[in-house]
């Protein structure tokens, strides 16, 4: 095992390569002057201190040297300063992300404990109404706009209904992360962000199940008189969420990126909602330190999936 | 799950009775679809859509007599109601017509999915080829980016666009497909593995077929039916991620009416005018939903055997 995921790690580094060279060479390839945008608002820079901060900041050095000084600067956990809050941009992000951690975690929770029993039920009982209410649930799902819902969410069940908060993550003067508070302010947030998991693992699941029902050993099962309830649970989930666990990769990526939009929507300070408040105030170093470090955290769960799916299918660390 | 290959269409699932003659891929695709209601039912909701998004200047000016920029502060913050055409869906803070907006986003969103789905059919279906065709380092190459794109979160990608640059319709729908290709690439690569190899293949090579030619005629041609539907359903995906660049206000920027950015308004005025809230996300919503079901509907007209099998996955 350990072999796999060292194997796995060293296989990480293309690609982490790739997110910083791509966002490395956005940054660069814009028409937009990052020393203009640095000295936004100061209008009594001579043209001698603009060019003296271009050269401190390394910009009149060629594209590939700009790269690796800046490769070299990440490689300290140095993503510059903000420039709106005259702090490192990595010490903002690392104060957010926990909480933005605290919706991805329960979201995935919340997936798997409705997703899971949706696509057994939807096989177990194909052709019926169960299975075409989730077909349809999991098809408009799909289909619909994630901060639409989101609004709708705080529309009608919290400014119209009062049932929940309107947003934030505590009520005024709570402060507390382990309490009923807490979990009232997160559950929409959690509920809005789980629609899009939910309504792509039963689909997943589903077919999965169906093809491991029709396999001799669940005849076997059967026929040996054992409890329905014991057959789908021991023999047939076993085997059918083997390749669900592929898909999560898929649902991890919808729940990062709707992140950005959800935070927003139900004012969760967030890594998401620092992202975005840094692109309106055009803080481009707090940006461009959102985008990796979402990235790498995307990579680092793209690796946990795969290292979940050695473990529990074995046959997969042989390739 | 049959995944390997769209051979030629032989009526596998004639029910009996039906009275047909051997038909090609395509009048057997159209005799399976005229027998599905609800694609039908999808097909004409998004014809409907894209013939009153053409016609948005026409009813623009002679029936609702009303442009989308006109103002009318004395009538703003109108819930909707049937006095007057222009006002079925009431008018925002500026008394701008709700109905007439709408209109002019579904022409921004139906151009910016077509536009950007067509780019990232063009980019995946010759990156796919390609790749699997000619495998060693290119492929190396094409895997690489695919798995590079996929580990950024698009919004995430697409929000430190928006901040370097300001971006037109046409501009953006483009760049929407070169980051969507990554999906119709993997499914060509993959088919293109497993096809490269078949007698046929081999048999043209053999006769001396140029790699080009092999490409073009007897590896695409295989591959293309469930390339168009992935391409259908990249359209929904893209007016889905439209809507919300365009929301967080990175996208489409006002005047210019877009539903992503109508809903950007409508949400700053949510106790004053809540009704502003449903036509633009109702309008994505059956717009990407008749999409994806169109999208399935093919898929099963054009091959039976992969009901289920691909498609309708969800990158936001």
């Amino acid at each position: 095992m350990g072999r796999f995921i060292a194997r796995r790690l060293v296989q990480a580094i293309p690609t982490l390569f790739g997110v910083l060279l791509l966002t490395f060479l956005l940054s660069r390839l814009s028409p937009s002057d990052p020393v203009q945008l640095m000295l936004a608002g100061q209008y009594d820079v001579t043209p001698e201190e603009r060019d003296s901060l271009r050269h401190s900041l390394g910009l009149d050095q060629p594209l590939p040297l700009q790269f690796l000084a800046w490769l070299w600067q990440l490689a300290h956990l140095n993503f510059g300063n903000s420039i709106y809050y005259h702090r490192p941009a990595l010490d903002l992000i690392l104060e957010r992300l926990p909480n933005s951690l605290q919706i991805s975690i329960a979201a995935l929770i919340v997936t798997v404990a409705i997703g899971i029993p949706f696509g057994v039920i939807a096989a177990m009982r194909r052709g019926h109404i169960e299975d075409h209410a989730i077909r349809i649930f999991s098809v408009a799902g799909h289909a619909i706009p994630q901060f639409w819902l989101g609004l709708i969410f705080v529309l009608t069940l919290a400014v119209q209904l009062r049932w929940f908060p309107i947003g934030s993550m505590n009520t005024v003067g709570v402060d507390c992360t382990f309490c009923w508070d807490r979990l009232w302010h997160l559950l929409g947030p959690v509920l809005v962000i789980s629609v899009a998991g939910i309504a792509n693992l039963p689909r997943i699941l589903r077919t999965e199940v169906l093809e491991v029902i029709a396999q001799d050993y669940v005849r076997t099962a059967r026929s040996k008189g054992l409890k329905e309830r014991m057959i789908v649970a021991r023999h047939i989930l076993r085997n059918a969420l083997i390749p669900v666990v592929t898909s999560f990769g898929t649902i991890l990526l919808v729940f990062f990126s709707g992140s950005l939009i959800i935070e927003r929507v139900f004012n969760w300070p967030g890594l998401g909602r620092l992202t975005f408040e840094a692109a309106v105030g055009k803080d481009f170093p707090v940006v461009q330190a959102g985008v990796v470090i979402s990235s790498v955290l995307l990579i680092l769960s793209y690796l946990v999936r795969d290292v979940a799916y050695a473990w529990v299918d074995p046959r997969i660390k042989v390739r | 799950m049959a995944t390997q290959a769209t051979t030629t269409a032989t009526p596998l699932m004639q029910p009996a009775g039906a009275e047909r003659s051997a038909a090609g891929l395509w009048s057997d695709a159209l005799w399976r679809l005229r027998r599905d209601p609800t694609t039908l039912a999808a097909i004409a909701v998004v014809v409907t859509m894209v013939a009153v998004a053409l016609a948005a200047d026409l009813l623009a000016a002679n029936f609702f007599h009303r442009s989308f920029t006109q103002q009318d502060i004395l009538s703003n913050y109108e819930k909707p109601n049937g006095t007057e055409p222009w006002m079925w869906l009431g008018t925002d803070e500026l008394g701008r017509s709700q109905i007439v907006r709408l209109l002019y986003g579904a022409r921004v969103s139906l151009f910016i999915g077509t536009f950007g789905a067509l780019t990232a059919f063009v980019i995946g279906l010759a990156m796919g080829l390609t790749a699997g065709y000619f495998g060693g380092h290119w492929d190396d190459l094409v895997v690489w980016l695919v798995t590079t794109l996929n580990s950024i979160p698009l919004l995430y990608l697409l929000l430190i666009i928006g901040v370097l640059f300001r971006l037109e319709p046409l501009p953006f729908a483009i760049l929407l497909g070169g980051l969507g290709w990554l999906g119709i690439a993997n499914y060509a690569r993959g088919q293109t593995i497993a096809l490269r190899e078949r007698e046929y293949v081999v048999a043209a090579r053999t006769v001396g077929s140029t790699a080009v030619r092999l490409m073009v005629r007897h590896i695409a041609p295989n591959i293309l039916p469930l390339m168009i539907v992935l391409a259908m359903i990249e359209v929904g995906q893209l007016i889905l991620i439209e809507s919300a660049i365009s929301f967080i206000g990175f996208g489409i920027q006002p005047p210019t009416p877009s539903w992503g950015n109508m809903l950007t308004n409508a949400s700053q005025y949510l106790g004053k005018a809540p009704y502003l809230i449903y036509p633009p996300g109702i309008a994505v919503l059956v717009t990407v939903l008749c999409l994806y079901l169109v999208g399935d509907g093919l898929r099963d007209a054009l091959d039976p055997r992969l009901r289920g099998a691909v498609g309708g996955g969800a990158r936001k």
